[in-house]
C-alpha cells in the first residue's frame, strides 16, 4: 500500500469530520458566492466590468472609498498606536481595564454604536451644543450625513483593530533592547522613535491593513451616518441589487472590491508571513 | 491610567501627555455607549438631551409594542440555532484543520476563514439571490443558515488555538487504556478545551443577535431586532432605539463578563 493511503487512512477520521462542515460552507458560502460572481459575465462579456471602469459614477465611488478607507486607516493609527502603547506598559491591572474599555464597544452592534453618533453628531446634538454653549464656535457644524460623520463612525468601529496587532507586537519588544540604546548614551526619546517603534512595524502594517481592507466593504455606518450623500462601494452595491436590481453591475462592482480586499489581505499575510497571532 | 514607572518617582511628563491621550481616547470610545442610557431614561416626548426628566416610558413603549417583541424573540431564536450550529460545525472543522493532514487541507482552511474577508454585504447579496430562488426569503432558518457562515469562522479560529495547543498524545493514552476514539475524544480532549468551547458559543452568539445586513436581505417582512432598529433610526430618532441599546450593551457586558470567568480567549490577544 502506497504512503498515500496509509496517510488517507491515518486521517479517515479528521476527514470525516470535516466534511459536513466542509459541505454546509461549499453549499452555502462558495456557491452563492461563485454564482453572484459569475452574473458579472453573464452574456459572454465584459461589458459590466467595462460600465464599472469606465462610467463616471463608479469610477468616484471607487475613489471615494479608497479616499476615506485611507482616512479612516491614518485616523485610527494616530488614536491607536499611543492608546497601544499605554495598554503594553500599564500595570496588569489597568490593562485589564483599558482592555475591558477597548472589548465592550468593540462587541456592541455596529448598529447601536452608529445610532449614539447620530445623537452626538446632529445639528443639535450633544457635541454642537456643547461646542456652542463653550463659545468655540458659534454656527452648528455639519458633521452628520457627510464624510465626517461616516469618517468619525467608522474609526470608532475600527479603531479595535488597529490597537489590537500593534499591542500583540509591542508585548513581544524586547525590554532589553531600550535599554541597551540608553546604555549606549541614546536619550529615552531616541530609544524610542529609533529602537521601539522600527520594532513594532510589523503590528503598524498588519493593523493599517485590516483597517483599510475592512473600510473598503463597510456599509451600516455610511448608509445611516452618510444620510444618502456619502457613496461608498457597499451603499453603491446595495443600491444596485434593491432599486435597480441590476444584478450584473452589482457583481461587477462586487468582484473589483473583492480583488481589492482579497489583494491586500494576501499582501499583508506575506508582510507578516502568516503571523496573524493575534486573532 | 496609571502606567507603572519606576516606584518612587514622579511619572515624566511624557508618560502624563501619553495617559492623558489614552483617556481622551478611551473617552472617545466609550461616550457613544454611555450616551444611550440617560437617552433611554427620558420623559420627553422625542429625542432630547439632556432629557427633561427620567422615566421608564420608553421601556414600557418597547414591552408592549408587539412588533419589538416579535423581533425580539425573532432575533434571541435565530442567534441561539446559529450558536448551536456554528459550534459544531465550527468544531467539527477546527478538528479536521488541526489535526488532518490529508491533501487539501490548506484549501478547507482557506474556506473556513474566507466568510470573514468577504465583505458581508457582498456575501448577503450572494445568499439573499440564492434564496430567492428557493422562495426562501423571509424564514428565519434562512437567516440562521447566513448567520451561521458568518459565525463559523470565530469558532474554527478559538477552538482551533486550543486545539493546537492540546497535547494529542493524551487522546492516544486514552485509546491505548481502551477507549475508542470517539470516546478519547468526548472525555479527554473536550472537557479540556471546553473554555474555547464556551468562548467560542458566546462569540457566535453576539455575532448573530448582532447581524444587520445578512438579516435584513433574507429576513423580507419578518424583521430582526437589528433590522427593526435599522428601520426606526432612518425614519426618525427616537429613544424605543434608546432603550434596545442599552439592553443589547447589557447583554455584551454579562456575555463579555461570563466569557471571561468561564470562557478562554475573549481578549483577542495573545
Amino acid at each position: 500500500m502506497s504512503a498515500g493511503l496509509l496517510g488517507l487512512r491515518r486521517d479517515g477520521p479528521a476527514i470525516a469530520m470535516g466534511t459536513v462542515p466542509l459541505l454546509f460552507l461549499l453549499l452555502l458560502f462558495v456557491y452563492p458566492v461563485a454564482r453572484l460572481l459569475s452574473f458579472s459575465v453573464e452574456g459572454g462579456n465584459f461589458a459590466h466590468f467595462e460600465k464599472a471602469l469606465t462610467d463616471g459614477l463608479y469610477v468616484q465611488v471607487f475613489l471615494e472609498t479608497l479616499r476615506i478607507a485611507l482616512i479612516v486607516a491614518a485616523i485610527c493609527l494616530v488614536l491607536g498606536y499611543p492608546l497601544a502603547y499605554g495598554l503594553a506598559i500599564a500595570s496588569p491591572l489597568w490593562a485589564t481595564i483599558g482592555f475591558a474599555f477597548l472589548l465592550l464597544p468593540f462587541w456592541t452592534s455596529v448598529l447601536v454604536r452608529t445610532y449614539a453618533w447620530m445623537i452626538l453628531l446632529g445639528r443639535n446634538g450633544l457635541l454642537n451644543r456643547t461646542l456652542l454653549d463653550l463659545g468655540i464656535i458659534d454656527q452648528p457644524l455639519a458633521l452628520l450625513h457627510n464624510r465626517t460623520g461616516v469618517i468619525i463612525g467608522m474609526v470608532h468601529v475600527l479603531l479595535p483593530y488597529m490597537v489590537f496587532p500593534i499591542y500583540s507586537v509591542m508585548r513581544r519588544v524586547d525590554r532589553q533592547l531600550l535599554s541597551a540604546a540608553e546604555g549606549l548614551g541614546a536619550s529615552p526619546t531616541q530609544a524610542f522613535r529609533r529602537v521601539f517603534v522600527p520594532l513594532t512595524l510589523p503590528g503598524v502594517f498588519a493593523g493599517a491593513t485590516l483597517v483599510f481592507v475592512i473600510s473598503l466593504g463597510f456599509f451600516i455606518t455610511p448608509a445611516l451616518l452618510g444620510g444618502g450623500r456619502v457613496m461608498m462601494i457597499g451603499v453603491q452595491i446595495e443600491r444596485l441589487v434593491r432599486q435597480f436590481l441590476d444584478w450584473g453591475l452589482a457583481a461587477a462592482v462586487a468582484i473589483i472590491l473583492l480583488a481589492a480586499a482579497l489583494g491586500i489581505a494576501a499582501l499583508l499575510r506575506r508582510l507578516l508571513r502568516g503571523d496573524l497571532t493575534w486573532s | 491610567m496609571v502606567v507603572s514607572g519606576r516606584p518612587g518617582r514622579p511619572l515624566a511628563p511624557g508618560r502624563k501627555l501619553l495617559i492623558a491621550y489614552c483617556v481622551l481616547v478611551m473617552v472617545f470610545l466609550l461616550l457613544p455607549l454611555a450616551i444611550v442610557f440617560p437617552i433611554s431614561f427620558s420623559s420627553a416626548q422625542s429625542l432630547q438631551f439632556p432629557p427633561p426628566g427620567y422615566s421608564l416610558r420608553w421601556y414600557r413603549t418597547y414591552v408592549n409594542d408587539p412588533v419589538w417583541m416579535a423581533a425580539t424573540w425573532r432575533s434571541l431564536i435565530i442567534a441561539l440555532w446559529t450558536t448551536a450550529l456554528a459550534t459544531v460545525l465550527g468544531t467539527l472543522l477546527a478538528f479536521s484543520i488541526v489535526r488532518g493532514n490529508y491533501p487539501g487541507k490548506a484549501i478547507v482552511n482557506q474556506i473556513a476563514t474566507a466568510p470573514l474577508i468577504v465583505p458581508t454585504i457582498i456575501y448577503s447579496i450572494a445568499v439573499y439571490g440564492l434564496f430567492a430562488g428557493f422562495k426562501m426569503i423571509g424564514l428565519w432558518q434562512g437567516i440562521v443558515l447566513g448567520h451561521t457562515v458568518h459565525a463559523l469562522p470565530f469558532v474554527v479560529m478559538i477552538v482551533g488555538a486550543a486545539l493546537r495547543t492540546f497535547d494529542a498524545t493524551q487522546e492516544q493514552a486514552a485509546e491505548g487504556l481502551g477507549a475508542s476514539k470517539l470516546q478519547a475524544i468526548r472525555r479527554v480532549t473536550l472537557p479540556q478545551i471546553r473554555p474555547a468551547l464556551i468562548s467560542a458559543a458566546f462569540l457566535a452568539f453576539i455575532s448573530s443577535f448582532d447581524e444587520l445586513v445578512i438579516a435584513m436581505f433574507l429576513g423580507g417582512s419578518n424583521v430582526t431586532l437589528p433590522k427593526k432598529m435599522f428601520d426606526n433610526i432612518t425614519m426618525e430618532i427616537e429613544p424605543t432605539v434608546a432603550v434596545v441599546s442599552v439592553l443589547q450593551i447589557v447583554l455584551v457586558s454579562l456575555v463579555l463578563m461570563l466569557a471571561a470567568r468561564f470562557g478562554a480567549g475573549a481578549r483577542p490577544v495573545t
